[in-house]
């Protein structure tokens, strides 16, 4: 067992367990703190379905960027929708046997990676290029893109430029599933993807990608838009009509 | 006059070039201390002003899942930068609403997140000083609430509840501002923004039933304090004495009248403004909202209705019913909101609105109309920010756009729409709403009209478009205060119920006046 191994072996669990319990404390807290008021981005649906309907095409469709501005929806879209097909690809490294459908979307996942960092690219150069999106932007923005982009571009260049040992690397990931570490391939693209993906995972609790469950709390697209039907009332606002 | 120029109305608006600290100068005037005081905030600013400011933002962020959401989820794609009117008619960065959220951002991040704690600089996150207090107070009274960012936010992120939080957080450390804290005041003490007493109030309504029967020859009253009636109307105070919402009030009246529905007004809640809203202040907001449930309660009505504003049918469409019950559906043990709610009809939405109901009558032909009374016009209609984009009108998602054209087509000939982009969900403010109504902030009123005013332009061009009709009380107002600065006839602007008053003709209407009557056949401008 090589000392490399064991650092990335150590890396995933700490990565894993950071971001599943921030995300648990952070999701905890958006459910836990009460929406007092209704408000509803409208128009806005009247039933609990329509809502539903409205968070599927803001979460997949992104309708409100659509809204916004063309060719922020197009980068960004393409950025998202690329990194979800690049995600499911990657199960394959994760189940044995590889079921049938993932083994057929491969091929698709690879165009997604380009997408991804195409997507990315575009969102970057905005930043850089359009003064009001220059004004907004923190070092912590320039870093985010840096690192989504170098996990992007270091991925390809396995698929294209210098293959590793995806036995091997599968065998690494099948092993820490069960607490039975395998030794990890050690060429560089791959210990540098591995790496950035393990500080992504970290990042995530602590930083703007809480955007991903935030959506799914925010008051102006989830609420079901009846306040002349029923009545709404927190917990803390019930207390002052005692 | 003042030392600043109104835009120039450009023919295809761009975004315009950043103009760091255009508008830094801008502060509205700071409440006196009983202003403060009479709401419950401390007089002036309080010694450890900084811990308490984050010990409130701390406490807001624990009752307010919009605020906390907010704060986190914002990853700057500025989809909202080029989307605000204040930042249209400025250039100042600071308008545009993510950058405005990030006044308040950066403080949050820097004593409420790991990142902003151990790497301010890297996250953007900045200590609270006296600068960043003083720049709050000055942007966060450049946001008019009008929710048009959230649209487009892909979070739906709304600055308004952000401003609003900021209002508050400086409110409870003694920063006030003036014209929101002092008008509350006099809805708290008295029961309504302009702090107009029962007596002086009556004798104006009888001025105006004068005004009608002087004009219809047909005897319309307009009830105050009569128990045991249908309907409660509660309107903003404006409608009692500003041009031209008080043509909108009679406008009400005759419609009443040709219902042969019974209704009154209440000296004691004789306003449905509650700016309590800008301000962030639950507690306010509930207060004020109860003068119209103790109203409601006391006269014994069946229905509560609402006359024309914005910001005021937010609160009384959204709030209403969980600030005071007036609405339907509590809960079986809720005894606080079944107390009113019982005593309402169930056949009726509570509250309902003034379009509603009108819109209502026309449908079922209870409403004799001439269209022609008002052929000398060609009308455009201006979606209220707050009904747009925070209520609803009638039974279907977007009823708040299609009842008020629905009911100024039904009265009016000629009407046309301005710009899609600049229309119902995507309408801009008027620029003077959320406390900027105040001629201490004139200069962001004519700057933040600009859109609009684009808009309106663009229809007087192309369709000769004589007037703008709205259903809001401070755009009302406001665009009876900047149209001059455009070039526009101050009486340009109409309220929705004066068109239906002037088509309206009532039972017995005419039958002395028949010589007299004026024959306007000025050829309107067809589209």
């Amino acid at each position: 067992m090589s000392s490399l191994t064991v650092l990335y072996a150590l890396l995933f669990y700490a990565a894993g367990l950071i971001l599943l319990a921030g995300l648990i404390f952070k999701i905890r807290q958006y459910a836990k703190t009460p929406a007092p008021l209704k408000i509803p981005t409208t128009p806005a649906p009247v039933t609990r379905g329509g809502v539903v309907w409205r968070m599927i095409r803001e979460v997949v469709l992104f309708e409100s960027l659509f809204k916004g501005n063309k060719w922020l929806w197009i980068f960004g879209w393409a950025f998202h929708v690329g990194l979800a097909l690049v995600l499911v690809r990657h199960l394959r490294y994760f189940v044995e046997p590889v079921w049938t459908w993932l083994a057929l979307i491969q091929p698709i996942g690879v165009y997604a990676g380009f997408a991804m960092v195409g997507g990315l690219l575009g969102l970057w150069a905005r930043r850089i290029l359009v003064e009001r999106i220059r004004y907004i932007t923190a070092p912590s923005d320039h870093l985010m893109l840096a690192l989504l982009v170098l996990i992007g571009a270091s991925g390809l260049m396995m698929k294209f430029v210098s293959h590793t040992d995806i036995v091997g690397v599968k065998a690494f990931m099948l092993g820490l599933l069960v607490f039975d570490w395998q030794p990890l391939p050690s060429d560089a693209p791959l210990l540098i993807h591995l790496l950035l993906v393990a500080i992504l995972m970290i990042v995530f609790p602590f930083s703007k990608l809480l955007h991903v469950p935030g959506v799914f709390f925010s008051p102006t697209r989830n609420q079901v838009e009846n306040a002349r039907e029923k009545r709404h009332l927190a917990p803390w606002a019930a207390e002052l009509e005692r | 006059m003042a030392d600043y120029e109104t835009p120039q109305l450009r023919p295809y608006p761009e975004i315009p070039a950043l103009q760091p600290d255009a508008t830094a100068h801008l502060k509205p005037y700071p409440a006196a201390p009983e202003h403060n005081e009479a709401l419950g905030f401390p007089g002036e600013l309080v010694d450890n002003w900084q811990e308490k400011a984050i010990d409130k933002m701390g406490e807001l962020l624990g009752k307010y899942r919009s605020l906390q959401v907010f704060l986190d989820a914002c990853v700057k794609c500025g989809s909202c930068t080029d989307k605000c009117h204040y930042y249209q008619g400025t250039g100042d960065p600071k308008n545009m609403p993510v950058a405005r959220q990030d006044l308040l951002r950066s403080v949050y991040r820097r004593y409420f997140t790991f990142g902003g704690k151990w790497f301010p600089s890297l996250v953007g996150a900045r200590d609270l000083t006296e600068e960043v207090m003083d720049e709050w107070y000055s942007y966060f009274h450049q946001c008019s609430q009008c929710r048009r960012c959230s649209v487009f936010c892909p979070y739906g992120i709304d600055t308004a509840e952000i401003s609003m939080a900021a209002r508050e957080i400086m409110d409870s450390v003694g920063k006030g501002q003036k014209y929101c804290n002092e008008i509350l005041g006099k809805v708290h003490k008295v029961g309504n923004n302009l702090g107009l007493p029962g007596p002086a109030l009556e004798s104006t309504l009888e001025e105006f039933e004068e005004e009608i029967e002087d004009d219809t020859g047909v005897k319309v009253r307009i009830p105050v304090d009569e128990e045991g009636v249908d309907v409660l109307l509660i309107t903003p105070s404006a409608d009692f004495f500003a041009e031209p919402h008080i043509d909108g009030l009679m406008g009400y009246a005759k419609v009443f009248h040709e219902a042969g529905v019974s209704w009154t007004v209440s000296t004691y809640a004789s306003e449905a403004a509650n700016f309590s809203m800008f301000i962030g202040s639950y507690e306010n907001m509930k207060k004020a909202a109860e003068r119209i449930r103790d109203a409601a309660l006391e006269l014994g009505v069946k229905r509560i209705m609402v006359g024309e504003c914005g910001h005021a049918w937010r609160v009384a469409y959204s709030f209403w019913n969980t600030l005071t019950g007036v609405g339907h559906g509590a809960a079986e043990d809720d005894e606080y909101a079944q107390k009113l709610q019982k005593q309402l009809d169930p056949n009726y939405p509570a509250p309902q609105h003034i379009c509603e109901f009108t819109w209502d009558l026309m449908q079922e032909g209870k409403l004799n109309i001439d269209k022609s009374e008002n052929d000398h016009r060609v009308v455009t209609f201006h979606d209220s920010c707050n009904v747009a984009r925070a209520s609803r009108m009638g039974n279907q998602p977007g009823g708040q756009f299609e009842i008020p054209r629905n009911i100024i087509k039904a009265v009016c000939n000629n009407y046309v729409d301005m710009d899609i982009d600049t229309i119902k969900e995507s309408t801009y403010c008027c620029g003077g709403g959320g406390g900027l109504l105040t001629d201490d902030l004139m200069e962001i009123r004519v700057k933040g009209a600009l859109p609009r005013m684009e808009a309106l332009q663009a229809v007087v061009d192309d369709y000769g478009v004589t007037n703008m009709a709205a259903i809001c009380a401070i755009c009302k107002s406001q665009f009876a205060k900047v149209f001059p600065y455009y070039n526009f006839e101050m009486d340009m602007i109409l309220s929705t119920h004066q068109l239906v008053s002037e088509a309206l003709i009532l039972t017995g209407q005419g039958e002395q006046q028949e010589e007299e009557a004026p024959q306007e056949e000025e050829a309107a401008t067809e589209d």
